[in-house]
């Protein structure tokens, strides 16, 4: 997750261009449910990388508490972005799923994340 | 039956197949309940039995805090932390709901019959494998060969109660579900295949296995170009419960976080993010760019990932891979580095005919189904491919891992028959009965026009080349038939001979026919169990350390959870030592009684002095003062006679062995059945013990320790004295 950003910004030859080209795509092709859930996603983004940037300067003592903190923020964001995939009308083909049994996916896998988070986090 | 549509006829009888497959599944493990009785075999069971019997008296919190003093003493072992639990939670739970439900089960009967039961779910996890691969008609042969193959039976048997015998299923059940998972592109599968890995994690250190498989299947889609959403939310959603849920177990810990071995299924997870982001930002660039982007971005990602590995583990953060690991790469490994490793003969490589012997017709089969998958090609057909090489590979490693690799193959099996079928069976009864009408217009007509008015009559999803002759369908079918009854056949036969011993419990025929059952193991556990002292600590090679404290109830010095290779090197040093020396280290260790496995009368070969030169081994690579070399016959051989060198007939092994066997023979005619030689006639003296049970047949030997000389003379010494005044007595009496 934290290796993303290099990523893209190194592969963009004229960045501020082709990012202000992609920014302005995006706003006119996404719908704002979706918009809603790349919000959530770069919370979470955000959070995860607050706790890492703790961890490597604090140290990892408490490492249950961090490895519960930062998994639940991990799988909270796959789990958005899993929900944003089936969501995404780009993506419909076929038999994909409707609007609302993704959410219901996207509801078991956290309740079920969070299971094992809070048992973990001691 | 009548009221019943087509559909639901099939239905019907697919699920009394399944069923009855199940039920043979289950039946043809009942062998040794049989033929012996409903007892818990071999050594690792007795183990499992009696953390499972802790379970059920107390409640599982104790369970987790279990510090339990009878095994590695000094040094105990705090059970809760080192098991996994999976199989004791399972089988105190499946007994709990018994007595909830009116049946008052012994907990041993549930323990006894565990493996079966699974083995039957484990049909029905491998024919909804087999389905998601290709139909439920190869799924049910699947489940068919699954449930009978030796391959997986001799790991399941009744009274096998080891973690394998439910992990097999749990593996199948998850591999089903991260299939599930693919095929739909569920998170909801994907978070079930989770659980199912969480289950497999909680019952068997073999999921490491899966957890470099289900990422190496991932990568393999990305390689091929057939990386997709459905790819995407499976394995994340996977990857993030899954990996969560494995730590859950004390056991595991933080491992997943910090060895080598999770190491790929992490960097997968972090790859595929990335691809998704990618591919995000393409759909809105809709530019041909990022075709190079996307694959300069995996391409710096997976060199960024492995020298991201590569420092951590330098650094110390992640642990390099494991001895256990590194014998799987190199097979000589264990034998330089970690004889305690190699000593196991479950860890040997494997020979060919004994993959023969587990797999039968299934191994020639095995490629034939792998081959009709290449011809498919989808998302799950590559993991079956990939499930097959690299299964095939640590099957051919490691004896054990055959294990692994028969629900493959039993898989792949059921594709290649089906697929056989397919083509010489048909289906549908209006196909019959037009292929039967070209086959009797054959007779009369020229071949060239049959053919053509047989493509003509046949449904148009028939391939142009089929067979439509009914005799040659007919000869295909029949062989087919006779090498699965068979494959059958041979299953039961393996089965019964060679997988469905106790171990504990051996069995001999006699002349006429009738069954003689040698029981020394559990008469000598049972002995030790009325006559020590409660706290008495009983020293024998680890082997049977579970053994000991599951039936005898007593403490013991070593067990088979081999976790410290110094302590197990120690007691090696007191066997593989002469005597004075050897009272020395058994005082050390407090030691009370010292327990040998003698098979020299019997002729039962897994015997200590079978086992020694492991014994000296191990103990070598920790005290340098014993040399292998030395326990050698001067012309290199591994003796017990005349020629056997000095330093093995002054062991202690070799002497508790062999001590009083000649008074069983006349004179000079000791004799060996295992090594099938002369025993020394000199008498064996023992000065610093005495010998307080001996089994019926010779098998188990039970010494007690003598106390140390009231007059602080070595034992030897005293016991020279003693014998030489009641010589002179003697002497005297005569005059």
């Amino acid at each position: 997750m934290a290796s993303k950003k290099p990523a893209v910004s190194s592969a963009a030859p004229p960045p501020a261009a082709l990012l202000s080209q992609l920014w302005t795509n995006y706003r006119a092709e996404t719908g704002v449910r979706l918009q809603l859930v790349d919000a959530y996603m770069v919370f979470l983004l955000l959070t995860g990388i607050l706790q890492f940037v703790h961890v490597v300067l604090v140290g990892t003592f408490p490492y249950n508490a961090f490895i519960s903190g930062f998994a639940s923020t991990v799988g909270a964001f796959v789990f958005a972005a899993a929900l944003r995939v089936q969501t995404n009308p780009k993506n419909r083909q076929g038999r994909d799923f409707s609007p609302e049994r993704a959410f219901a996916d996207f509801i078991f896998c956290n309740l079920v994340l969070f299971l094992a988070v809070t048992n973990f986090i001691g | 039956m009548l009221s019943l549509g087509t559909d639901d006829q099939t239905r019907l009888l697919r699920v009394a197949a399944l069923t009855g497959v199940a039920l043979v599944a289950f039946a043809s493990r009942l062998f040794s309940v049989i033929r012996y009785e409903s007892v818990i075999h071999e050594f690792d069971p007795w183990f499992n039995y009696r953390t499972t019997r802790y379970l059920v008296e107390h409640d599982l919190d104790s369970f987790w805090n279990w510090f339990d003093e009878r095994s590695w003493y000094p040094l105990g072992r705090i059970v809760g932390g080192t098991l996994y639990p999976g199989l004791m939670i399972t089988a105190s739970a499946l007994w709990n709901s018994l007595h909830a439900l009116g049946f008052p089960v012994d907990i041993r009967n549930v323990c006894v019959f565990m493996a079966p039961i699974f083995s039957g779910l484990c049909a029905v996890a491998t024919y909804l494998v087999t389905k998601e691969v290709k139909d439920s008609r190869a799924g049910l042969l699947a489940a068919l060969f699954i449930g009978v193959a030796p391959g997986y039976i001799s790991r399941s048997v009744a009274g096998s109660y080891d973690y394998e015998g439910i992990a097999i299923f749990q593996m199948m059940l998850t591999f089903y579900l991260w299939l599930k998972a693919v095929k739909t592109g569920s998170a909801f599968f994907g978070g079930v295949a989770a659980i199912a890995y969480f289950y497999m994690v909680s019952t068997w250190g073999g999921y490491v296995f899966l957890i470099n498989l289900i990422p190496l299947h991932v990568f393999a889609l990305i390689l091929m170009g057939r990386f997709s959403n459905r790819v995407y939310v499976a394995y994340s959603t996977f990857y993030a419960i899954g990996t969560l849920y494995s730590m859950q177990i004390p056991f595991v810990g933080f491992q997943p976080s910090r060895t080598s071995e999770h190491m790929a299924a992490m960097g997968i997870f972090g790859l595929v993010q990335i691809i998704a982001f990618v591919q995000l930002v393409r759909s809105h660039m809709a530019s041909k760019q990022f075709q190079t982007l996307l694959l300069g971005s995996v391409g710096v990602g997976f060199v960024l990932a492995f020298a991201a590995l590569v420092f951590l583990t330098m650094r110390g953060y992640v642990a390099p891979w494991t001895g256990r690991f590194y014998s799987l790469w190199d097979t000589g490994y264990a034998k330089k580095h970690i004889p305690i490793i190699a000593s196991v003969s479950e860890h040997q490589p494997t020979a060919w005919p004994s993959i023969f012997f587990d797999l039968q017709v299934l191994t020639f089969l095995f490629p034939a189904g792998v081959y009709f998958c290449f011809r498919k090609l989808n998302d799950e057909h590559v993991f079956i491919m990939l499930y097959a090489a690299t299964a095939s590979y640590f099957a051919g490693v490691m004896i054990r891992l055959v294990l692994t690799l028969t629900p493959i193959v039993c898989v792949a099996a059921g594709i290649a028959v089906s697929n056989i079928l397919d083509t010489y069976l048909k289906h549908s009864p209006p196909a019959d009965s037009a292929a039967e009408k070209v086959a009797s217009d054959a007779k009369s007509a020229v071949a060239g026009s049959s053919s053509d008015k047989a493509a003509d009559k046949q449904p148009a999803k028939d391939k142009p080349t089929g067979v439509r002759n009914s005799e040659s369908k007919l000869v295909v079918v029949a062989v087919f038939a006779y090498m699965m009854a068979l494959f059958v056949w041979h299953c039961t036969w393996v089965t019964s001979n060679s997988y469905s011993s106790p171990s504990i419990v051996l069995a001999s025929y006699t002349p006429d026919g009738r069954q003689h059952i040698i029981d020394d193991f559990r008469e000598a556990y049972f002995w030790l169990q009325e006559n020590t002292a409660e706290d008495a600590k009983i020293m024998s090679w680890w082997d049977y350390g579970y053994q000991i404290a599951g039936m005898s109830n007593r403490t013991v010095i070593v067990d088979n959870n081999t976790w410290n290779n110094t302590h197990i090197a120690t007691v090696g040093l007191a066997m593989a030592s002469p005597e004075p020396r050897a009272y020395e280290v058994m005082r050390k260790l407090d030691v009370d009684y010292v327990l040998v496995i003698a098979g020299a009368v019997l002729g039962y070969s897994g015997d200590d002095i079978n086992k020694f030169l492991w014994m000296v081994r191990i103990a070598q690579g920790v005290y340098p003062e014993i040399q292998e070399t030395d326990f050698y016959a001067a012309n290199g051989q591994y003796r017990v006679d005349d020629t056997a060198s000095k330093t093995m007939r002054d062991c202690l092994m070799y002497k508790l062995t062999y001590y009083r066997l000649n008074e069983m023979y006349p004179d000079g005619n000791a004799w060996d059945r295992v090594r099938q030689t002369h025993v020394p006639a000199k008498n064996i003296k023992l000065s610093t013990m005495d010998e307080v049970y001996t089994s019926e047949n010779w098998i188990v030997r039970i010494y007690k320790l003598k106390q140390p000389d009231n007059l602080g003379r070595p034992l030897t010494d005293a016991a020279a004295f003693e014998e030489n005044r009641r010589r002179k007595r003697k002497h005297v009496k005569k005059y």
